[in-house]
């Protein structure tokens, strides 16, 4: 029998605002309200609101807490002062990115990582097998709530739910965290995202989740609306942002994974003498956004071939919203990584021309 | 944009969710509420060949969503005379108008009693 998916406590909330609900990584979870293509143009042009409380928080203390993540982190966290985060992965002994997670440096000498829903268990697992002395890892996901506010009028929206005399949202730098007060919730806001509109992740208690939520929806004159996981999904692969378990794995480094500005070599951590060997020789493939002449569907899975040769597959793939084209991620051998190489998709059977181009697929107008 | 849950009496039904319009001697192949909202918003249609022979119980054609594809199942055998390019153009017809403008192909049928075979509304909904 499959374990019972878990809820996050907006459930109801979904369920009321007529939510279609989805397995997602072992949750019950919003893949659209109304629908997918309405929520992604939404986000694109006004806000949204995403319930990604499924997602994992690993908090790091204690004496030895800055070692283990300079052990642990292919990112050097060095670089990152008191309230500012970092992109970065956990990697394994050949390289192969276990998980891959934002890292928010905290007041107090705390460490947080936000983690994909799916590898709680296995980051947690890996992070104390390290038995870094005077370390403390302590998962919070359970009693954590997140909610992303994603858009242009994003962090005008949050300006009304802010303390009136703190400094405003508008203020924050991309990838800031403060702790401040969100509609009277205590939270913590994060200025990252998911979708490439600017924006906040703000975490909170997972019994006030639902004050936070009802008091963004509130101002709901604004234009934001309640976004599910099928918008999530849309908004990040045309920024060609991976995916872990598709994308990006365990048996792919980030190098391979044209991932290499977030990585910082010359440093020792666990997979850096593979990732500097790779620096060195160069890597065989490489991953890239493949954009489909009509709109055709690539899927994963989907073979890409030149010349009737299979030389990769799909990872991820979408109809883009914004650019109305087929669009994909995939691993292509490096030669043919280039933007501009034309390769074919096999798409359900029909060869379908599919250019390599250089990320992210939409490119917001200015 | 969505269309009301319906099944209307003049139209037969197959057991994959598809509907069947006899016209004159040709018959208009579509899908049913049920199938449209079990899919989710339609993004792509990928049509059969106007002349191709299609066989009842295969597939002729798929119709996709953000998050899923869809094989079309043919509810009887023919000819395809005619595929609606509206719904090539503008793929979420199928959602917004599933009966009407958002049918599919027009077939000349092999055998036009066939239709006696398929599924009355009644019937249908019984298998919902």
């Amino acid at each position: 029998m499959p374990p019972v998916p878990r809820r996050t406590p907006l459930y109801d909330r979904h369920v009321e605002l007529g939510a279609r609900m989805v397995d997602f990584a072992g949750w019950e979870m919003p893949v659209y309200y109304v629908g997918i293509t309405e929520e992604h143009r939404a986000v694109r042009a006004r806000a949204g609101l995403f319930d990604v409380s499924h997602m994992g928080q690993l908090e790091v203390t204690g004496s030895g807490a800055e070692a283990l993540l300079r052990k642990a982190l292919a990112s050097d966290i060095g670089r990152i002062a008191e309230g500012q985060a970092q992109y970065s992965f956990l990697l394994n002994a050949k390289g192969g990115i276990i998980d891959d997670l934002i890292v928010y440096r905290l007041p107090e000498k705390r460490w947080l990582l936000v983690v994909n829903a799916g590898n709680i268990e296995t980051d947690l697992a890996h992070l104390k097998a390290m038995k870094q002395r005077g370390a403390v890892v302590t998962d919070q996901s359970a009693e954590t709530a997140m909610i992303a506010l994603q858009g242009p009028i994003a962090i005008e929206l949050l300006a009304d739910l802010w303390p009136k005399k703190a400094l405003g949202p508008d203020t924050l730098k991309p990838f800031s965290v403060i702790h401040r007060s969100v509609a009277g919730v205590p939270s913590l806001v994060a200025t990252t995202g998911y979708t490439g509109e600017p924006g906040v992740e703000i975490m909170c208690a997972a019994n006030r989740a639902g004050d936070l939520w009802d008091g963004i929806l509130a101002r709901r004159e604004h234009g934001v609306v309640p976004s599910g996981l099928g918008a999530r999904d849309t908004l990040r692969l045309e920024m060609g942002y991976p995916l872990h378990g598709h994308d990006i794995t365990a048996k792919t480094t980030p190098l391979e994974a044209n991932l290499e500005r977030f990585v910082h070599l010359g440093r020792e951590f666990v997979g850096s003498d593979v990732l500097d060997k790779q620096a060195e020789k160069g890597v065989k493939r490489r991953l890239v956004g493949l954009k489909v002449v009509d709109r055709a569907i690539p899927r994963e899975t989907y073979p890409i071939l030149l010349g009737g040769q299979k030389i990769g597959a799909i990872t991820s793939g979408t109809l883009s919203p914004s650019i109305d084209r087929g669009i994909g991620l995939g691993y292509v051998p490096v030669s043919l990584a280039t933007a501009g190489t034309v390769l074919e998709i096999d798409i359900r059977g029909r060869m379908r021309d599919a250019e390599v181009v250089t990320l992210p697929f939409y490119k917001k107008e200015s | 944009m969505v269309a009301e849950e319906s099944y209307p009496e003049d139209l037969r039904y197959h057991h994959e969710h598809d509907w069947v319009r006899i016209d004159d001697d040709q018959a208009v192949f579509g899908i049913t509420w049920h199938a449209q909202d079990a899919l989710g918003e339609v993004v792509y249609f990928e049509p059969p060949a106007v002349g191709s022979q299609i066989e009842a119980g295969g597939s002729y054609g798929s119709l996709e969503s953000v998050k899923a594809v869809s094989d079309l199942i043919a509810p009887l055998a023919g000819t395809v005379t005619a595929v609606n390019g509206a719904v090539v153009e503008t793929p979420e017809l199928v959602n917004a108008e599933p009966y009407t403008g958002g049918w599919l192909v027009r077939v000349k049928l092999d055998d036009i009693d066939a239709v006696e075979t398929l599924l009355d509304t009644a019937a249908y909904k019984a298998l919902l």
